[in-house]
This record gives C-alpha cells, structure tokens and sequence, in this order.
C-alpha cells in the first residue's frame, strides 16, 4: 500500500512548524508499512492531482491572499477533492479552503469554496493552548493543541463543526474547526497532528481507504497527556 | 566637544529624571532585583517623556536590531568603536526605550552610543534619537504568540526609513532585510550570509516565488532584486570596498558570528573608523552576557549557547564540538520564550544524529515528541547537572533558549 501525501506551497504557508504534520503522517503511516511519498508543491508549480493527502498550513495576512489566488488559478486541488482526496487544512489554510475570508482589513476574499465556511476578522487575537471535544461522528479522543489566529469562522448547513471547545477560541462561536466529507479544517496552528495521532490516523484511514491497526504509545502521547493536564480546567464542585 | 557637558546641558527636569533614574536602578541593584537597566529608564520616560531624545542629542548613536545576534553585534560595535572614543551601551540586552534611557543615562560623557533595538521599536527608536547609522542583520520567524510578523516588521522599517538621511548597514543576502531597508537613501549593502531561508522563499515586494542561487536572489516577475554589496563575507575573511581581505580570528564562535563581525566592520567605517583598527578590538570579545560562556562542572567543561528560534538553532548546531561530543537541550515556554513550542518543529534535529543527546527543561516533552520523529536518540535529565554526570566527557555543549538559558545561567552563578 502507497501513500501520497501533497504539501501545499510550503513557500508561502508554513508560518509555525506546519513541516510537522508531513513528519507525522510520514512516519504513523510507515511505522504501518504504507509506504509515503510525499511532494512539496512551490507556489510557482502546478497542484499534482494524483495526491491522497493535502496538507495547507497558516501563513501572514498577504501570503495568504497570495495562496488564494494561486490556488483559485491552478484549479487543482479542488479537482483532487472532486476526485476523492483527503485534505487538511490548519489556520489560514482552514480559510482559504472556505468560501471567502477577510484580508488585513477585513475586505472579502474569495477562497477555494471546498468547505461550506466563511471566515473574517475577530475583534480579538485568538493566542494561546486550545482544549476542544471532537465531534462524536469521527470517533476522535480530545483536541489539544495552540491558536494564533484573529479570525471567526461560520459554518453553512453542509459543513460540521470539528470540535466544541473547551479552552480557547476557536471558530469564535463555542465551535472549532471543521469537517466535510474527507476535508478537515482547524485553527490549531502548525504541527496540530503532533499532539493529536488520533486525528492523523483518520486521515490516513480515509486516504488508504480503511482502518488502521493502533501504533504502541509514542514520545507524543505523553506531551499530549501533559498538555491537557496542564491547560484543562480545575474541575468544580 | 566638550563633553563633560552633556549632563548640564540638559533642561533641569532632563538632569532630575536622569538622577531619580540612576537611584532607582542602584536601589533595584541592590536589593537584588535585577540589573536596574529596565526600572531606572521607567523612572525617567515617566519623568520626562522626552528624555530619550535630550540624551541622544549631540552623540554619534548606531541602532542594531535584526531577529538574532543583536546583543553580541551591540557588543562588537561598541567594542570597535571604543577605538573612536567612549561608547553607551545596553549591553544587558534590555532592547526597549527603558533600556536605551538608561544605557545613555549611564555614560553622560559617551560621545558614541550603540543600541541593541528590538525588531518593533525600530521606528520609534529612530524617530526619536536620530541616530546616524541603522544596523539590520536578518528577519526569521520568532515567537509568533507575541511578536509581529515579518514582513509586516519589513513594513515597518520601510516606513521608517523613507526619507530619513541615516545610513543604513543591512545584509544584502537577507531579501526580507534587503526590502526593509531599501527605501533608505544612505546604504551599505554587506554580503553576511543567510543559512536560514524559510521565511524568504518569496518575493516580499510582489509575493512570487524568488529565483535563488546563493548568495544571489532575484525575483523574475518585478525584477526585485539583491543589490550589489559592497562588503562581503568569505569564509573566515571580510573583504571590505577597498579589495582589502580582513581576516577573522574571532574567539566567538560560528558562521553567525561571522556575519556579526562582517557587519560590524562596515558598521565601524560608516562611523569613519578604519576596519583594520576596529578588528583587533573584535578578536578580545570572548562571550557576550553568558552566551558561549563555559563553565567548568565536575572536571566538564560546559558551553552554553542560547538559540530562541529556528535560524538561532540552526546556527548553534554549527558551533557544536565535532560528534560524537555530547550535547543537552533545553527549552521553555515562558513568556519571553513564546508559549508555542511550534518552532521545534522547523528545526531539522537529524544533524544531532551519532552523538549522545541529553533534554531538559519545562518542556522536555515537546522536545522528546520532535526528536523520535527524526530518529535521534536522546536521554530526558532533570537539568544539566545530571547531563554532565550522564555524558562522562570533558566537553558539553548546551543550547537553551531564552529563559532555559537564564535558568541555567543563574545555576552557574549568573556567568558572563
């Protein structure tokens, strides 16, 4: 079995650490001998179709404009998710996958429409560790991970909320993140599959179309167990 | 000039808040608070607001920012200048206007002053001091929780310097540098090398991708492009506008100290100082606020080397002991170091494969969940103590960012 996972412009949107998320699916997905080839895609090339996983991180105001439009131009990542690929999309590339996003002073931006959402600027920045419930549909255990973002999210009909959270800001209205068909979308920025193995393998079983054997506890479940411990509410009563 | 004057020169409310100033950093001092360079310049701005202003008048003032090796280019300058006469410095890296009025408060006779100045108050900074020569080393990504991206930094300089008649110092290799500084009238383009390229993978005029052929860039759709400098970085020498090859025996160690010197020199002739006199006064620099400082523990020589984001780590892998020389990391996430340990994962830790590994610090985990995935085998310690018991060498090399590095630094008896 073969995996190929496809980095979007990592020239334009890798601000924190996003390199992590390609070194997570790399490695759950060998440690299960899949093999993984994995394509970094420069903004100045074309968008390869043939992909089962995209990855698009978070990026600076102009970048981010800049990703939208090349992306809109290319066309090729949205005939990859016609085709049936998997995607997920951290930050500014949660944006961009929506129908628009604001620019630095909240003007409308037309985004790539793969994922009912459309996002604009907050009144606050969104800064610090976020804790949130997945949605029970995708059978994942708790959301941990860090925001930096100042942007609200509202989800149409046809889109899902990844999350409900607990601690932190998210989509701004209690949400965070989310989910349609095999497109996830969160503000957990950077290496959010880092602190979340759970979540990487979803992605993985979508794209290899079929559950995925459990790996022994990594390095990753301990950060993860102490991240929650320390950002999780004291409990009351 | 006279420069005994420059005190008595200053308006009566000037000379109070500057004495009201100093009182407050010695009573900080003594009671053991810190080193009194924050709390003293407070007092002062509180006093009078302008007091930054009156006490950068009739001085010769250099502004040294970038996102790292301002503290030990600060240090370098003001060692180079030394030459001139005496020199002001916040060499305690207190990087902000409180630091700046105490520095200058500090030394009412220095003719010279040099100012390490953080990235964001480049713009104020030289708004209000006037200063006649602006140093920009790099732009890098760098604890993004709290501090202001890029290419908006970029922005802002630009902003600055439109206009003004100071002249610039400002790596040429650097693209995201080279757009900030490129609406200054007056520029010395050096060629001091970027290893770290993450952040300047795309034009920061237009957003296209930059044709890069190192040191060489250039961007083939608005034609943006790396101006021809005039000093220029090889190896271990700098060859300044004259053709002539200084050569570096620096005790500071690294590529990046390099650049730091290469900087510097260009940085002493825009001040009228001929570069083979500021030299030898570069090589006599030895460790700068306990950065490569090495302190002996149970028969163990141990370096300490601070890196607080990628481009930092990345350089201070090059300085390290040849493998299989041991090594300990550690970091935090307190509030100077940003409180997203993200970064971690834009450093490749693969170099640290072959020799013995040791993590610590308050987030020792973060580190450990990076280092399995790029297959480098480490041992988690408790602090650096039991990595020199643990390691049975005679050498080990300990990188820390901010706070780690002040923690380890207080162990040690706050080592210069």
């Amino acid at each position: 079995m073969s995996l190929r996972v496809v980095w979007i412009y990592p020239d334009l949107l890798s601000t924190y650490g996003d390199h992590g998320n390609v070194l997570i699916l790399e490695r759950r997905a060998r440690m299960r001998g899949i093999e993984v080839e994995t394509v970094h895609v420069r903004s100045d090339e074309r968008v390869p179709l043939q992909g089962d996983i995209y990855l698009m991180g978070g990026g600076e105001d102009r970048p981010q404009i800049l990703a939208a439009q090349r992306l809109r131009n290319d066309g090729g990542l949205n005939k990859a998710v016609a085709a049936g690929a998997t995607v997920l999309a951290v930050c500014a590339g949660y944006q961009i996958i929506g129908q628009e996003f604001g620019d630095d002073q909240d003007r409308p931006m037309p985004g790539l429409g793969l994922i009912e959402a459309r996002s604009g600027r907050g009144q606050v920045r969104g800064v610090g560790e976020i804790v949130a419930e997945v949605d029970t549909q995708l059978g994942l255990p708790t959301l941990t991970g860090f925001e930096n973002h100042q942007g609200v999210t509202r989800l149409g009909p046809s889109a899902r909320p990844l999350a409900r959270t607990v601690v932190g800001v998210g989509n701004g209205d209690g949400t965070e993140g989310a989910f349609y068909g095999k497109i996830v979308g969160t503000y957990l920025h950077g290496p959010a599959l880092v602190r979340n193995p759970g979540l990487a393998d979803l992605l993985i079983a979508w794209a290899t179309g079929g559950p995925v054997r459990q790996l022994p506890p990594s390095w990753a479940d301990r950060l993860r167990e102490e991240r929650l411990a320390a950002t999780r509410p004291a409990p009351t009563g | 000039m006279d420069r005994k004057g420059i005190m008595s020169q200053l308006p009566l409310r000037a000379q109070l808040a500057t004495a009201l100033g100093k009182g407050a950093a010695t009573l900080s001092r003594v009671t053991g608070r810190g080193d009194g360079s924050v709390i003293g310049g407070r007092i002062g701005l509180v006093l009078e607001p302008q007091l930054l202003t009156l006490l950068a008048k009739q001085r010769r003032l250099a502004l040294v920012t970038g996102t790292n090796g301002k503290t030990t280019t600060t240090r370098l300058i003001s060692a180079a200048l030394t030459e001139l006469g005496e020199v002001a410095t916040n060499a305690f890296g207190a990087n902000m206007p409180a630091g700046h009025v105490s520095a200058l408060a500090g030394a009412p006779k220095a003719e010279y002053a040099v100012l390490e100045v953080d990235e964001k108050y480049v713009p104020m900074v030289l708004g209000e001091t006037g200063a006649s020569v602006v140093v920009l080393l790099n732009l890098s990504r760098d604890q993004m929780d709290r501090a202001t991206e890029v290419w908006l930094l970029a922005q802002r300089w630009r902003n600055a310097l439109e206009g003004s008649e100071t002249h610039v110092v400002a790596n040429a290799d650097d693209p995201v540098v080279t757009w900030g500084a490129a609406t200054a009238r007056h520029v010395t383009w050096v060629s001091a090398g970027q290893r770290w390229k993450e952040d300047s993978w795309c034009c920061p005029e237009c957003g296209n991708h930059l044709h890069r052929d190192d040191p060489h860039w250039e961007c083939k759709e608005c034609g943006f492009r790396r101006p021809q400098p005039t000093w220029r970085l090889e190896d271990g020498t700098v060859v300044d506008p004259w053709d002539r090859r200084l050569e570096l025996k620096l005790q500071l160690p690294g590529r990046a100290n390099r650049a730091n010197a290469a900087i510097t020199l260009a940085t002493a002739a825009a001040f009228g100082l001929d570069p083979i006199r500021a030299l030898p006064r570069l090589h006599q620099v030895t460790s700068v606020a306990g950065r490569y400082t090495v302190v002996e523990r149970h028969g163990c020589q141990v370096r300490l080397l601070l890196a607080k984001n990628p481009a930092g780590w990345l350089e201070s892998f090059d300085v390290l002991e040849p493998a299989p020389g041991p090594v300990a990391l550690s970091v935090n996430a307190q509030g100077p170091d940003g409180r997203d340990t993200s970064w971690l994962w834009d450093v490749d830790y693969r170099v640290l494969q072959g020799r013995p590994v040791f993590v610590t610090g308050e987030r020792r985990l973060d580190l450990a969940a990076r280092l399995e995935v790029d297959e480098v085998p480490f041992q988690m310690v408790d602090n650096v103590d039991e990595a020199v018991f643990r390691a049975r060498a005679g050498h080990l090399d300990v990188i820390a960012n901010y706070t780690a590095f002040q923690q380890i630094r207080a162990a040690y008896g706050r080592v210069e």
